[in-house]
């Protein structure tokens, strides 16, 4: 199925994306990005195999929503961080190591 | 009757959310003094513990997306105790902090999203109660907002904790996508060896070991335990984690039964990696919560073996473990807590020559980790023997042999702060700390909770009875 290629091309874009950029705010979205495409293929899934029940359309809609949560939360912390480190780049935010 | 059900089966739930309401409308009100509020939440949780050991119907809700029985009332209770404990240890430092409130109103949810997980039998809330137990405590990790460390912790958290549900879910969906149902109870009966049934394993058990904290993905532990306020660094390291891993042993025995004979070998890699990188971690930390965080890295390398035994022991020596983890850890950290909001020191440095003006702490910390180490008296012995003999149980010997030998590095970093405190001269020791009585209780109900449950068969007895296997 192309569709599964699409998504895992974009899960493995994504967390690239986590891996290489050093903004916290980028990363955030390489992580949207990631859930996005678990989100592609819960639907095909759905449509393709299984077209009968709704379980997966449900399940993205569920996913949509605690992304937006864990976005919020996620960026109500950058905003903190940003107050006391004044920068966004997580390489300033490495006091503990090890 | 439904509507009967509905109370009975969701009671845990229910109290718990009534608890936060009832802090939302102390909040509304008028501004009352730290102290009478935590009197009312102490006072709250505790009767949420005893409503706990009611009697329980068994049943499913919703579809069977719900579902509760003895053994997982039994978890919950454990839990429920355990958040009761902290909430009693963290009163020194609560008593002058600004949002008393907010802080239990985060932690519940927290708790309730984990009591959800525990009883979920499909797959959607599954993961909804595991993201629900983990977005608040990132809040929560956050909460000294103006601590540096803090911020930075509560950053990592979220990053990790985002990263893996994301592979969690890629597994999911994989799982869907070759099972056709979301249902954990249906799931084990459609899996073959299929390579994308395996691939989708594997990403559910990474997903999985970020949780729980299994080396190799266990670096993000040190670091938020150390920024984390005490009180969240306990809860992160003993409910957060026993809840993901009573969730874990319920999977891997239910849904994923048919696949046993790949996950034992996985479970064995990980554990001795676990054990292995946490103990060396641990040799070489200076602060007391981040030699904790790594000493309860290699504890969770001790349950892993006991996992991997996939028998009727192995589930009931991780309950029985994962009990006495939870009072002796709390022992520990109620002591540091108190020390830490009382002076605000951290480092073992400091608790050089703790015992010449606190000796009654200085032997709740010595006898809680000992309890840690294995030392026979204490219940950590029994545990760690229960868990090791379910792990020997398939005859692979050469584990318990590198296990045993890890138990004596484990003593070496155990003994040094033990060292510490009782032999090592210190110039400035921290003066004489007056206790207060509710951390006085829960010192005293842990302790109590090492020594004894050792010995009572009663308690192994008992979840024995209730417990699962493959």
């Amino acid at each position: 199925m192309p569709i599964l290629i699409v998504s895992t091309a974009l899960f493995f874009i994504g967390m690239f994306g986590l891996f290489t950029r050093r903004n916290m705010i980028t990363m955030l979205m390489a992580i949207e990005l990631m859930l996005n495409s678990v989100n592609i293929n819960f639907v095909a899934f759905n449509k393709y195999l299984f077209p009968d029940k709704l379980n997966g359309l449900f399940f993205t809609l569920f996913i949509i929503a605690i992304a937006a949560a864990e976005a919020a939360v996620a960026i109500a912390i950058i905003i903190n961080l940003y107050r006391s480190h004044t920068s966004i780049d997580v390489e300033d935010a490495s006091e503990m190591k090890f | 009757m439904m509507i009967n059900n509905f109370f009975i089966l969701l009671r845990q739930e229910l109290v718990i959310t009534a608890i936060i309401f009832i802090l939302l409308f102390i909040k509304l009100g008028k501004d009352k003094s730290n102290e009478s509020l935590l009197h009312i939440i102490n006072v709250l949780l505790f009767v949420n513990l005893l409503i706990g050991f009611f009697p329980m119907l068994e049943g499913g809700l919703f579809n069977s997306m719900f579902a509760t029985n003895k053994l997982v009332v039994l978890e919950k209770n454990i839990l429920n105790f355990a958040f009761w404990i902290i909430s009693l240890q963290s009163y020194a430092w609560l008593k002058t902090h600004k949002h008393v409130i907010e802080f239990y109103i985060l932690l519940l949810s927290s708790l309730l999203g984990m009591f959800f997980l525990l009883s979920s039998d499909h797959l959607l809330m599954f993961y909804v109660g595991l993201e629900m137990s983990t977005i608040p405590l990132a809040a929560a990790a956050n909460f000294d907002l103006t601590k540096r460390q803090s911020s930075e912790a509560a950053l990592k958290l979220i990053i990790s904790s985002a990263f893996s549900s994301s592979l969690l879910l890629l597994g999911i969906s994989f799982l869907y996508g070759t099972t056709g149902t979301l249902i954990l109870s249906d799931i084990g009966s459609h899996l073959s060896y299929n390579p994308l049934q395996i691939f989708a394993f594997i990403l559910f058990i990474s997903g999985f070991a970020f949780k729980i904290s299994a080396v190799p993905f266990h670096l993000w532990t040190a670091d938020v335990y150390e920024g984390a306020p005490i009180a969240v660094t306990a809860f992160l390291s003993v409910l957060s984690k026993s809840a993901v891993l009573f969730a874990f042993i319920s999977i891997l025995y239910k849904a994923f039964a048919s696949l046993s004979s790949m996950w034992y070998l996985v479970l064995i890699v990980l554990s001795m990696a676990t054990i292995l990188i946490g103990n060396l971690f641990a040799l070489r930390q200076e602060n007391m919560k981040r030699f904790l965080a790594f000493s309860s890295i290699a504890q969770v390398g001790f349950i892993l073996i006991g996992i991997s035994g996939g028998s009727h022991q192995g589930s009931s020596s991780l309950i029985y473990f994962i009990l006495i983890y939870v009072f002796s850890n709390l022992a520990a950290f109620g002591v540091l807590s108190l020390v830490s909001a009382l002076t605000g020191k951290e480092s073992i440095q400091d608790f050089k020559g703790f015992y010449k003006n606190n000796p009654t702490l200085s032997w709740v910390l010595t006898i809680a980790l000992f309890s840690l180490a294995g030392v026979p008296p204490t219940a950590g012995f029994f545990g760690k023997l229960f868990l090791l003999m379910a792990g020997a149980a398939k005859g692979n010997y050469w584990i318990i042999a590198i296990a045993a030998l890890n138990m004596v590095i484990s003593f070496y970093y155990y003994l040094r702060v033990v060292k510490a405190i009782f032999m090592d001269e210190n110039d400035q020791p921290i003066e004489k700390l007056s206790i207060p009585i509710y951390p006085k209780i829960a010192m005293f109900i842990c302790i109590a909770g090492i020594i004894l449950t050792g010995f009572l068969t009663v308690v192994y007895d008992y979840i024995n009875s209730l417990s699962i296997s493959l």
